[in-house]
């Protein structure tokens, strides 16, 4: 078994609030690891570590190690480390720009390519997120004209063009209805094929159906990791069972 | 017992009397100088030199004065305040420093202008001896809208979604890449407003070009940035004030040209940033 990420004894702060205590986490490549907890225990923080985008924070500090692939994180380059390791966030967060252009922005940003290239790269990642269909013909619109669902499926073709390693959604679902959040958990489950994904959810019941694995965070500690499967049938830890069955959070 | 609507009806009637206070004088300020000075404009007056010591003829120098003096102005603020307002809001760090920096520009902008005024004979007429000039007056006017150009593109700059700098970081963009792709498209018109209100406050200030550039009188144009010029602003207070038996229609007139000047640029301003918030997509 591949480990991609293997964080050990991580503790972030954000000034005098201790987000993340002594947190160890081993994520194994193409398995899809959901972590749940109520909000404020860390969650989006520890992903949000994962890409370094906690470093855009004032006040951030941060001990113990995160390593991808046996490298400390920091010890990579900035814009190299998020070309490997893509993020979808909570709302679709579409750049103003055209459909094209957005899925078109990170490739763009790391080398030229000439125009055909890029055109096959943006249709082959608009066909992985399950988007080209509905949106070959308006290429040049602006992204602000699809619909919620649609738009976050064009940040996960956005995420797709750069050929990242991993993928990080950050309750990518927490704004869409029903059936859009089947097509989102839908391509997710096919991505995991080729990519390593992490996912925080806020539904306990997202974390079931797509999760090979789950964890749930509580305060700031992980207070359990385990296979879904068992996670859900036989947690060890009564706060698990507690949350999972919707006693508090 | 007290009555709510009472009280309220009150209140209402002292806030409309404010803000009529404010648009009566307004309202006169316009409508005297439209009266008076319309009938002065034509072609001739525009176009034409100043003749008879000014008492008649056309006012075309200090028009052509005015337009070098804001272009050579803008031209040494924009670079310089868009770049200030850059390196504020996207690098710099929130410290004690920068803090007291962003409240210095603040004063700044609150500093009289014959301060200014007196600040440019300082520098650059005497110090870098640039004379009185035409370049003098220009860098005068451009370091006293500079603040005003920071602070506008500052709050463009910032009105910028931190969700949009966040996106495209995640895709591996740098920081330069973001800003350059993402942020400024989006700031553009916001900047451009506060580039216009700059114009139009440096069309119009008499102090600041007072001593650096501003000539009584021209009998040609000027040649090149080291020569004097005339400009409306001072040419108003000349004719109104230290020649002798000039036609009202004149002096109204003059005010009148400056008047729409500065209003024609406010204009140009609302006009684009109308167009830019119809297309903004968030």
């Amino acid at each position: 078994m591949v480990i991609k990420f293997n964080i050990e004894n991580l503790n972030i702060w954000f000034g005098s609030i201790h987000a993340l205590k002594q947190v160890s986490v081993g994520v194994q490549a193409n398995e899809i690891l959901s972590i749940i907890g109520p909000s404020n225990s860390g969650k989006t923080t520890f992903l949000r570590m994962l890409n370094r985008l906690n470093d855009l924070s004032q006040n951030f500090k941060m001990n113990g190690s995160v390593k991808l692939e046996q490298e400390d994180i920091r010890n990579i380059d900035t814009e190299l480390l998020r070309k490997k390791v893509g993020m979808v966030f909570a709302l679709p967060l579409p750049l103003p720009l055209s459909i094209f252009d957005n899925v078109a922005y990170g490739v763009r940003m790391h080398d030229r390519k000439n125009k055909k290239i890029l055109g096959e790269i943006v249709e082959a990642s608009l066909k992985e997120a399950y988007l080209w269909e509905e949106v070959k013909d308006r290429l040049n619109e602006s992204a602000f004209k699809l619909s919620g669902g649609q738009q976050q499926r064009l940040c996960i073709a956005r995420t797709l063009a750069i050929e990242p390693e991993v993928i990080l959604f950050d309750e990518p679902c927490s704004g869409l209805d029903p059936i859009s959040t089947a097509k989102v958990e839908d391509a997710m489950v096919k991505l995991k094929q080729k990519y390593t994904i992490v996912l925080v959810t806020n539904n306990v019941k997202q974390a079931a159906r797509v999760g090979d694995r789950t964890a749930f965070f509580l305060n700031g500690e992980l207070i359990e990791l385990d296979k879904t499967d068992k996670m859900f049938t036989a947690p060890l830890d009564k706060r698990t069972d507690g949350y999972i069955r919707g006693k508090f959070g | 017992m007290k009555n709510p609507y009472r009280t309220q009806n009150i209140a209402f009637f002292f806030l409309f009397l404010a803000t009529l206070l404010i648009m009566v004088p307004v309202g006169l300020i316009v409508a005297i100088i439209i009266q008076k000075g319309l009938p002065a404009i034509n072609w001739q007056f525009l176009i034409d030199m100043p003749r008879q010591g000014m008492r008649a003829g056309g006012i075309f120098p200090a028009i052509i004065g005015t337009i070098y003096l804001v272009t050579g102005a803008i031209i040494f603020a924009l670079p310089i305040g868009l770049l200030t307002a850059i390196y504020l809001s996207e690098y710099s760090k929130d410290n004690l420093l920068t803090r007291l920096i962003k409240l210095a520009i603040v004063n700044l902008a609150g500093v009289p202008s014959v301060v200014y005024g007196l600040f440019g004979l300082a520098l650059f007429v005497v110090f870098f001896k640039f004379g009185t000039s035409i370049l003098s007056g220009s860098l005068t006017l451009g370091i006293m809208i500079i603040p005003v150009i920071i602070t506008t593109s500052r709050e463009a700059l910032e009105s910028v979604p931190q969700s949009f700098r966040e996106v495209s970081l995640s895709l591996g963009a740098s920081k330069w890449q973001t800003i350059r792709h993402i942020v400024l498209p989006n700031a553009i018109p916001g900047i451009l407003t506060g580039t216009i209100l700059g114009l139009g406050r440096a069309a119009g200030e008499t102090a600041p070009i007072l001593f650096t550039v501003a000539a009584f009188y021209l009998p040609q144009l000027p040649s090149s940035i080291f020569d004097q010029a005339m400009a409306l602003p001072y040419h108003l207070y000349v004719i109104s004030t230290q020649v002798p038996n000039v036609d009202e229609k004149i002096r109204y007139g003059t005010a009148f040209v400056l008047l729409a000047l500065v209003l024609f640029m406010n204009l140009v301003a609302i006009i684009i940033r109308y167009k830019f918030r119809k297309k903004k997509k968030w």
